[in-house]
């Protein structure tokens, strides 16, 4: 990329004993799981205590970090080095442990078990779109509290959006704090002063339709639900909007990943400038999976090349000419390598000759095909740096396999630097 | 053998499908091949107008409209896209609140109690929070536009009248979703017993159960994309097994970004191995368009290896995918990016692959 792009400072941002948490957001597929762990690996290696929380991690990748069962708690990362005196934890969210274990630590036992055994809310904690991101900064929230650490990294849920992460928290909250669950347990409290006759009016409209949408005994389940939670009122917006403020607080680095793809660019502008709105702390762009051209040869000159080695080998077929002998000479000089190729022996010169043009004129058409989407990519990222400039910007080099073990980890950052 | 690598076959693997879901894994082009498919089941038609396809979006972020490069689809069905053959796609953006309040008057005529419900929250809370309706007033929708019938004027529910070339029984050929991610399209899709735990009788269930007879039919089918990577690869794998434990019909895969193999198939192995490539070769094959200086043959046997380590790991890839026993369905990689024209080439080879 040109030289007018920041770089992101990574090993001072990660060794800053002032970062005290860093969120990786971005959409989905952009590699946000990989990212969080190669930071926080890179992290711990460098001599800080960290905590890395992940959301779904590719299983081989868990397994890389240790992680075995969903078990919701840290566990320490075996085979890192740690002669810089960092250590690595690494968990797996499990969003409905997560959830019971705030009802049970926020209501009396015998509510609790009311709670845990609605049907209602068996299904609100196992499947609402916005439970795993509530749960994502409740277990934040925790982490944090518990102060094990001076390092928590923090992946978030694979949702189309990066946003989701920021405002399903207040949804669930304001949801289960909000007006409609004050409604839903009124009729026990209805029939009191005139002043609430009107109210009541509403709430039995409200009431009634939601009977009919959604059948009387969902109606009541929810009801019962309400009821239980009745203690808990206040609580969850409360704590939604604790951490909240977590995230605008000095200590807190956001990276925003994205693959220079349209789509995720998108996304991480949108991102980006609801940061802004927020007055939260964005760190910088990771750029996920860019592809670098090897060679300093423009796609032009590489496929007319290839162009020619193509037509030319047409000709040598016919009747070979002294480019050939040319080539060996300067191949020969050029490199210095293993001696010749003669294992490929009874074709004859011709036929070896052939097969070099052929991958010759391949790896060029390869490499052209290479710069043209360098350069879409460098387009794309231009276009997102000039509407939010000066951001730091950190580019990971598409790998050419999976990530599956700390050594992989390391890689990413290693080949960035 | 995949379907990649036969020739165009005479009736398309799908034919009695009227209902395409599309699923994938966050990245891997869902949208796009949604997109292409509609376009590939639009054409093929005898005369302009014959072949009409809905192409509907789930996850209201308007994904439809920049596909086509069109304006925002509003909660109304519009025409985005006309095949050479003059086959039409229509694209509906999907909205949750909307379906529901389009419900309601339909089914209930609540009027006022509608605009209370909105007002304390209970239209949002339905939408968004209740667990499974949401689903349910999706996929509800998208199956009331694969059974609706064509009308004597008009075709659409909103008012598009106009003539056609034919007398079509529905008022699409078929409908192609695209639907939320691999990880999620099981439960999104199995709203029977997402409910069921929560609405055992009453109208939900009702709706729910109709919405079952469309989705478990053989009208239905459902396709994974993928690229051939090893996480979206083990995700279409488990999407496959839960699908059909739930009992809902898969349909093909769809491997995306396919990338052209350049190097024969003994080179490739050799390649892989880092140096593994012949340099005296490779130079002497640069040599007579003067690029065999150290650094090019360097970075060229580099990208090499790179190549056929990928090229290696695809074709593992493409194996595990065989345990799917669904067809496999080959899309190129776009390296110039996704357009309208982009899209019809993938169009096309989806038909020539017989998809659609």
């Amino acid at each position: 990329m040109n030289g007018a792009v920041t770089p992101l400072e990574l090993d001072r941002l990660l060794d800053s004993a002032d970062t005290k948490i860093v969120v990786c957001c971005g959409s989905g597929g952009v590699g946000k799981t990989t990212t969080a762990a190669a930071f926080a690996l890179r992290a711990a290696e460098r001599g800080r205590d960290v905590v890395v929380l992940t959301i779904d991690p590719a299983r081989r990748l868990a397994q890389s970090l240790g992680l075995t069962e969903l078990d919701n708690t840290p566990r320490e990362v075996p085979g890192i080095d740690r002669s810089a005196g960092g250590r690595l934890h690494a968990m797996m969210l499990d969003m409905k442990r997560t959830f019971d274990e705030i009802v049970v630590d926020h209501a009396d036992p015998e509510r609790a078990k009311q709670i845990l055994a609605n049907p209602f809310y068996q299904s609100l904690s196992a499947s609402f779109a916005g439970t795993q991101e509530y749960m994502a900064m409740e277990k934040l929230g925790q982490l944090k509290a518990q102060g094990d650490w001076d390092l928590i990294v923090v992946d978030t849920p694979p949702s189309r959006s990066a946003l989701d992460f920021l405002d399903a928290p207040d949804r669930l909250g304001s949801f289960l704090d909000g007006r409609l669950i004050r409604i839903l347990s009124a009729p026990a409290k209805v029939g009191g002063l005139g002043a609430f006759k009107l109210l009541a009016g509403g709430v039995g409209l409200v009431t009634g339709a939601l009977g009919k949408i959604l059948g009387t005994s969902l109606l009541g389940e929810v009801q019962s639900f309400v009821a239980a939670l009745d203690t808990m009122f206040g609580g969850f917006r409360e704590r939604a909007e604790r951490t909240y403020q977590l995230l605008q607080t000095e200590g807190t680095a956001f990276v925003v990943v994205a693959a220079p793809e349209p789509d995720a660019l998108r996304e991480a502008s949108y991102f980006t400038e609801r940061l802004a709105r927020d007055k939260m702390p964005l760190a910088g762009l990771v750029l996920n999976r860019v592809h670098r051209p090897q060679a300093d040869i423009t796609a032009e000159r590489a496929l007319s090349a290839a162009e020619q080695l193509s037509n030319g080998k047409a000709a040598k077929r016919s009747g070979r000419g002294k480019n050939g002998s040319e080539a060996a000479g300067n191949a020969g000089g050029s490199t210095g390598s293993t001696g010749g190729n003669g294992s490929n022996g009874e074709g004859g010169p011709s036929e070896d000759e052939a097969q070099a043009t052929q991958l010759a004129a391949a790896l060029l058409r390869l490499h052209a095909e290479r710069v043209v989407q360098s350069r879409r990519e460098s387009r794309l990222t231009g276009r997102f740096l000039a509407n939010h400039p000066g951001i730091p910007v950190l580019e990971l080099a598409a790998q050419a396999e999976d990530i599956h073990d700390l050594d992989g980890l390391r890689e990413i950052i290693a080949r960035s630097a | 053998m995949t379907n990649a690598t036969k020739g165009r076959q005479a009736k398309p693997d799908w034919s009695a499908v009227r209902l395409h879901v599309v699923t994938g894994k966050g990245g891997t082009g869902k949208t796009t091949v949604a997109g292409a498919l509609a376009l590939a089941l639009a054409a093929g038609g005898k005369r302009p107008g014959d072949r009409r396809i809905l192409l509907v979006e789930v996850e209201g972020r308007q994904g439809l409209a920049q596909l086509f490069d069109a304006a925002p689809v509003p909660y109304e069905e519009r025409r985005v896209a006309v095949t050479p053959d003059g086959g039409e796609v229509w694209a509906l953006a999907i909205d949750a609140e909307q379906a529901l309040l389009e419900y309601l008057d339909m089914f209930y005529k609540l009027g006022p109690a509608a605009r209370a419900l909105r007002r304390f929250g209970a239209i949002d809370f339905a939408t968004t929070i209740a667990p499974g309706i949401r689903d349910v007033l999706l996929t509800g929708k998208t199956c009331e536009a694969v059974r609706r019938r064509a009308s004597a004027g008009s075709a659409h529910g909103h008012g598009q009248a106009q003539g056609h070339g034919h007398d079509r029984v529905f008022a699409y050929d078929a409908v192609v979703m695209d639907a939320p991610p691999t990880g999620r399209i099981t439960r999104f899709l199995n709203v029977n017993s997402e409910v069921s735990g929560l609405a055992k009788v009453g109208p939900i269930r009702n709706q729910a159960d109709a919405v079952m007879r469309v989705l478990t039919s053989a009208q239905t089918a459902v396709h994974f994309v993928t690229l051939l990577e090893e996480m979206p690869v083990q995700e279409t794998l488990d999407g496959f097994a839960e699908l059909r434990a739930a009992g809902l019909p898969a349909g093909g895969v769809v491997v995306n970004q396919a990338r052209p193999v350049v190097l024969p198939e003994d080179r490739l192995k050799r390649a892989a191995q880092p140096g593994g490539l012949d340099r005296a070769e490779l130079a002497a094959g640069l040599a007579p368009v003067g690029l065999a200086d150290p650094e090019t043959v360097t970075a060229l046997s580099e990208l090499a290896t790179e190549h056929a380590q990928r090229v290696l790991l695809e074709a593992g890839q493409r194996e595990e995918l065989a345990a799917t026993e669904a067809p496999l369905y080959e899309l190129p990689l776009l390296t110039d990016g996704v357009d309208r024209v982009g899209l019809d080439l993938l169009a096309r080879e989806l038909r020539r692959q017989g998809a659609a």
